[in-house]
């Protein structure tokens, strides 16, 4: 048997069918009137207490929903369904090597669940991992990074894909930071010089300081 | 890691253009600010094409520098780590204009 070998030029993009399932989303949340938050940050930066926090404060001015992608147990899902919010968890570990973000795919997948015209702002918490999400689009209207002063203030240049997908960046645990050698003036430099401008407020889930403000701007941008 | 999602796709992509063949290269643009670790992505490919058309193809990888114009001098030049500045005069404010690629650019496919 003859073999030949041809040569295909393809020039697809690695992430085109994300962004083609991405964008059916966006189409299902503008017709809901959804405004959609994607939540992201590494690990154990406090992303479920400060919802907790955030879903005491909005509670009857907001209706907020949750997507919450989750790996190993259900227990942030847990944490939250006491506020009796629509809310709904997609597994991540479905998909071989999924289990490291959410794509538009698993946000579909749970779309299902929630009845989208019952909410203003839908929250879609992110896997926590400072690499992965930062690649895929869910159909989000923007990205709000919660970062935990425990973190360092090199993270933003190791990191840098994430930092600079962010809209909005929480600088959380803001209350430690007269135990923690951190230098908050350092870390907003680094965050500048891989995203200059980036919005950022110091909040803290512990002691509620800057939740208020976090509130308010995501009731600003309530769609009317 | 990001890359065993990216070598996903990109087994995906391939196996869908081959249209039944057996493909024995991909070539992949990468772009320097994609923060690709080429070895992370090998090793991801091996394992993801297993079992498909793809398996045991070649995967190359062309990485692309990351350019930027400076919209304080106008000048045109390649960026570095971050942060991203201007090689002319050190300004932040830059336009990207290469970079952030990422996509498969063809494919070798065996004829029978
Ligand atoms: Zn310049």
């Amino acid at each position: 048997m003859h073999r030949t070998a041809v040569k295909k030029v393809v020039l697809e993009g690695v992430l085109d069918a994300n962004e083609a399932l991405a964008q059916a989303n966006r189409e299902k949340f503008d017709q809901a009137g959804n405004y959609v938050i994607n939540l992201m940050s590494s690990p154990g930066a406090g992303k479920t207490a400060l919802l907790e926090r955030t879903l005491e404060r909005v509670r009857g001015r907001l209706r907020l929903g949750v997507l919450e992608g989750d790996v190993q147990t259900t227990l942030d899902a847990d944490r939250l369904a006491r506020f009796h919010i629509p809310l709904v968890q997609v597994n991540t570990e479905s998909g071989f090597g999924g289990e490291c973000h959410l794509d538009a795919n698993m946000v579909r997948s749970g779309l299902g669940e929630l009845p989208l015209s019952d909410i203003d702002v839908l929250v879609i918490e992110n896997v926590g991992n400072l690499v992965c999400p930062a690649e895929f689009r869910v159909g989000e209207d923007t990205r709000v990074m919660v970062y935990s002063v425990t973190e360092g203030e090199e993270k933003p240049l190791k990191y840098p894909l994430m930092f600079r997908s962010a809209d909005l960046v929480l600088v959380n645990k803001i209350d430690l930071l007269e135990h923690l050698d951190f230098d908050l003036e350092l870390f907003i430099a680094n965050l500048e010089a891989v995203n200059p401008g980036v919005s950022r407020m110091l909040v803290s889930a512990r002691t509620g300081r800057g939740v208020d403000e976090w509130c308010s701007w995501m009731e600003r941008r309530k769609p009317t | 890691m990001h890359e065993l999602s990216i070598a996903e796709s990109v087994v995906q992509i391939a196996s869908r253009h081959a249209n039944g063949r057996r493909v024995t290269k991909v070539w992949l643009k990468v772009g320097h600010l994609r923060q690709v670790v080429p070895s992370a992505l090998g090793f991801g490919f091996e394992l993801v094409a297993e079992g498909t058309p793809v398996e045991g193809a070649e995967l190359e990888l062309e990485n692309v520098p990351a350019a930027g114009l400076c919209s304080n001098c106008g000048a045109k030049s390649q960026l570095g780590n971050f942060p991203l500045k201007c090689g002319a005069c050190g300004g932040f404010d830059l336009e990207l204009l290469s970079g952030e690629e990422l996509f498969v650019e063809s494919l070798e496919l065996e004829e029978v």
